[in-house]
């Protein structure tokens, strides 16, 4: 009698379209916006004089590492399939939020990723390779932190707010006992997910109590794996630093000229002693949460469309082309720069090996350890009394 | 020139086989290093995979459609011939790292298949698919018990096969032949869902979970639940032991005086004017319940009814509404010169609750959809449990169920609610000896009995009535009739 009624699959997408209802890509009247969608280059009254500049060569240094990085995530993505890394993290969508943002940076400052920040290593100096050690499952880190102010990536998120504030302190102390040396300060990266973590609450709390020198540099890129950012908060997070007392800015984190004006102010707010500041770059996770993730599974491909045509790089492409700032040479030639990266990039990758099970023995303590060295020639023993090769892994 | 295979990688933290969805090259087609060559469906979702060679397809070492675990080599690219490629699609990835590849990469085919299907890595990283061998040791006290023994088969694998082929095998544990094992199915079915505070609490108490009526919201026994139960059983249990002696709180006398009131005085009443002025005819009848459960455990882990509580009783709830449009006579009242057959169900289901029997309704039942029913029968239950069923709830009854089988017992003689002219009451559901096609098997069997007042609804029409409730315990997909 009543077939239509047994549970069918018009509840499903009713569901869903209700579960994940976006707030779309508007962000409001409030968002620092310097460059449009269309490609229209604006200023704007209150940041625009902390732009480093919007000339051709600014404008085609901030493309191409967007380019590279963009490139380098295709390359990872593909080595991932390929059975070359256990896992990757996709950054797609966010070049605008990394590059402006680690471009604005100084050598001495410091900064402090979550795991998806590969274009603020680029914008720092890490190797990208290097970066791969990691998501080869061969190293627990993957780079000197100290090498380039860019600390390790935190897997377990919201934890690095915490390690920026802390590290902000210290600078401040630093800064105390030497006033010679240059003003600094730390940022720490996480995403709309993190910031329903207490972590990051705390973090703020001592931020503001002690008027440490870290800018929060949030990319809201809409979802937390599969739980969207509707869920996280029912007000713009850039609003939430009012309540720690201390200000926040939302910024179009698809615009780099825009992210990059708006993060040289907050960390100059920083680093001249007033304190933190909250910034929510406005963006879209435009591919999988990592390799391991199905977005089709959680939320609609409408939702992207609408999306895309915000891309960070095709806006920034349109204003190029529009303006002559730059033509097809340039393009080319960076393109065939990005293939190079990438036969090299995979070639490093396929070069790496995993470290032996004596270098183990070497990373208990920092110094050379009686007990430790015990252990390690009962080891090279044991080892030796197999037949064949003795190789350590 | 060298010949390279492509193993399976795991795309995916911790997946030790996909399906190969569709293959996008063919033997004998050039292809670039990234390009995509296959589709293959995981635990996790459909991924493409793109080639880690340049060169030309030799073979596709995997069928589509075929599902291989992880490390499984699947297709073989020969490098391309060596003319100095252009810089288009990835023609020089091509020559410069095919010579200096890692060893696994290059490995000829024919290496590894022995070790195959024992050894798939629980967490693979890529294509290295080591056979976990004991390595031989140099003879070190010459005679050392050291007897190079075969690779330990691990007994493992076969077990966490077979709980996911029985749960997914359609008709359950009854449906082959006799299983010697009982059945992860049953253990699925008759699990009490409970939080660990709860089911350490019931241990204490010497309480079977499964005793305790559950009205927690994914139809789990909640404290409250355990408490009350454990209220009642004091309370009749502490009584046994002093029952016979203790006289003297009953002022001497030998009979205990409980004064008849409330409910008990409305039901009392309520039952002396139905079964003195009702004539009932009861009948009854066994039914094989399996596709019910079936059913009910596919609701259960069905999306839509997330958080609802699915239990069997839905299902005869539906069929009994199902059964009624079929045989409208048995929604009727009897008033001595008219019948009145109701041209709606309010469907009763009689509750035991704090305050005795209750036989709350719900409205317009034959208008609901399977789940706004079930929301139905859940709220019904958790008001009525609570002693806060209102009165109007209860008026305006057409056809009541009393879930008898709740309480663990097989079937009754109901009696129907005044105003009334049928009930059906739906005994426990317990795995029987069945005969089926000429053998005996286990099945999920239970008994339904109805009263019906003979005024209104004679002998064959009770029995079709039944015969057709019956039938949708039986196949519960003729609800879509």
């Amino acid at each position: 009698m009543s077939g239509t009624r047994l549970p069918a699959a018009e509840f499903e997408s009713e569901e869903i379209a209700l579960a994940s209802a976006p707030p779309g890509p508007d962000g409001g009247p409030d968002m620092v916006q310097f460059l449009d969608p269309d490609g229209r280059l604006n200023d704007h009254p209150e940041f625009g004089g902390f732009s480093s500049g919007t000339g051709a060569e600014r404008l085609k240094a901030l493309y191409r590492d967007m380019y590279l990085i963009r490139r380098f995530d295709q390359e990872a993505t593909a080595l991932q399939r390929q059975g070359q890394l256990a896992l990757w993290v996709p950054l797609t969508g966010q070049e605008a939020a990394q590059i402006g943002s680690g471009r604005a940076l100084q050598a001495q400052d410091y900064v402090f990723p979550t795991y998806r920040e590969h274009g603020v290593a680029l914008t720092r100096g890490v190797r990208l390779s290097e970066m791969l050690r990691l998501f080869r499952g061969i190293t627990n880190g993957g780079w000197d932190p100290r090498e380039n102010n860019f600390h390790l990536y935190t897997l377990v998120l919201a934890a690095q707010a915490l390690h920026a504030v802390g590290y902000a302190m210290g600078l401040q102390r630093d800064q105390a006992a030497d006033p010679t040396l240059a003003p600094a300060a730390s940022v720490a990266y996480f995403g709309d997910g993190a910031s329903s973590e207490g972590d990051v609450h705390e973090a703020m709390v001592f931020a503001a109590s002690f008027n440490a020198p870290v800018v929060f540099f949030c990319q809201n890129n809409h979802w937390a794996i599969s739980v969207p950012s509707s869920v996280q908060t029912r007000v713009p997070l850039a609003q939430r630093a009012e309540g720690y007392g201390f200000p926040g800015i939302r910024v179009d984190g698809n615009d780099v000229v825009a992210v990059e004006a708006v993060t040289n102010w907050a960390l100059e707010h920083a680093r001249s002693g007033k304190g933190p500041v909250l910034i929510e770059a406005f963006t879209y996770r435009m591919s999988a949460h990592t390799t391991a993730d199905d977005p089709t599974k959680y939320r609609l491909s409408r939702e992207e469309e609408d999306w895309h045509p915000r891309d960070p790089l095709a806006r920034l492409e349109k204003h190029l082309r529009t303006t002559g700032k730059a033509g097809d040479a340039f393009f080319d030639e960076l393109t065939k720069e990005a293939k190079a990266m990438a036969v090299e990039l995979r070639r490093d990758v396929q070069a790496m090996q995993p470290p032996g099970l004596e270098e183990r023995f070497n990373t208990v303590y920092a110094e050379p350890h009686p007990l430790v060295q015990e252990e390690l020639q009962a080891w090279r023993d044991y080892e030796a009394g197999f037949i064949g090769e003795e190789e350590t892994s | 020139m060298a010949l390279n295979t492509f193993h399976l990688p795991d795309v995916g933290e911790g997946l030790t086989e996909a399906e190969i969805v569709s293959w996008k090259v063919q033997p004998g087609a050039v292809v670039a290093v990234n390009d995509t060559i296959v589709e293959i469906e995981t635990a996790k979702s459909l991924v493409e995979l793109p080639s880690p060679f340049a060169g030309v397809v030799s073979a596709l070492l995997v069928a589509e459609g075929d599902t291989v675990e992880v490390g499984t080599a699947i297709i073989a690219v020969e490098d391309a011939v060596p003319a100095p490629g252009e810089p288009t699609s990835g023609g020089p990835a091509a020559q410069a790292p095919a010579p200096e590849m890692p060893g696994e990469l290059t490995t000829p085919p024919p290496v590894e298949p022995a070790a195959g299907p024992e050894n798939g890595p629980l967490v693979g990283t890529g294509p290295k698919a080591d056979a976990v061998r004991r390595r031989p040791r140099r003879a070190a006290g010459a005679n050392t018990p050291e007897p190079e023994p075969a690779p330990a088969p691990p007994p493992a694998p076969a077990v966490p096969a077979a709980l996911p082929a029985a749960g997914a095998d359609g008709t359950g544990p009854a449906a082959g032949r006799p299983d010697p094992r009982p059945g992860p199915l049953n253990q699925l079915l008759n699990r009490v869902l409970a939080k660990p505070p709860v089911r350490k609490a019931a241990r204490d108490l010497g309480i079977n979970l499964a005793d305790v009526p559950a009205t927690g919201s994914s139809g789990e026994v909640t404290k409250q639940d355990l408490m009350s139960y454990q209220a009642q059983r004091d309370a009749e249990q502490d009584g046994a032991d002093s029952f016979w002696d203790d006289r003297k709180k009953h002022g001497a006398g030998r009979i205990e005086r409980i004064p008849v009131k409330g409910v008990r005085k409305a039901t009392a009443k309520a039952m002396v004017q139905s079964a003195f002025s009702a004539p009932h005819v009861s009948i009854f009848v066994d039914v094989d319940a399996s596709r019910t459960m079936e059913f009910v455990k596919r609701l259960k882990a069905s999306r839509d009814f997330e958080g609802i509580k699915v239990s069997p009783l839905l299902i005869l709830a539906k069929a009994v509404i199902w059964a009624a449009a079929r045989n409208p006579s048995v929604n009727a009242t009897w008033t001595d010169d008219e019948i009145l057959v109701k041209h709606f169900m309010n469907l009763g289901i009689a509750a035991a609750t704090p305050r005795g029997l209750m036989v709350p309704n719900i409205k317009d039942a034959q208008n609901l959809s399977l789940k706004e029913l079930a929301l139905a029968l859940n709220d019904l239950a958790v008001t009525a449990r609570a002693g806060k069923t209102q009165p109007a709830q209860m008026q305006g009854g057409t056809l009541t169920i009393t879930n008898i089988g709740a309480l663990g017992i097989d079937t009754g003689t109901p009696i129907i609610n005044p105003g009334e002219v049928a009930i059906v009451a739906f005994g426990t559901i317990k795995q029987k000896p069945w005969v089926l096609d000429g053998e005996v098997i286990p099945r999920w069997i239970t008994t339904l009995g109805g009263s019906f007042d003979h005024r209104v609804v004679d002998g064959d029409l009770s029995a079709r009535f039944m015969a057709d409730v019956a039938s949708i315990l039986e196949e519960p997909a003729l609800l879509l009739d």
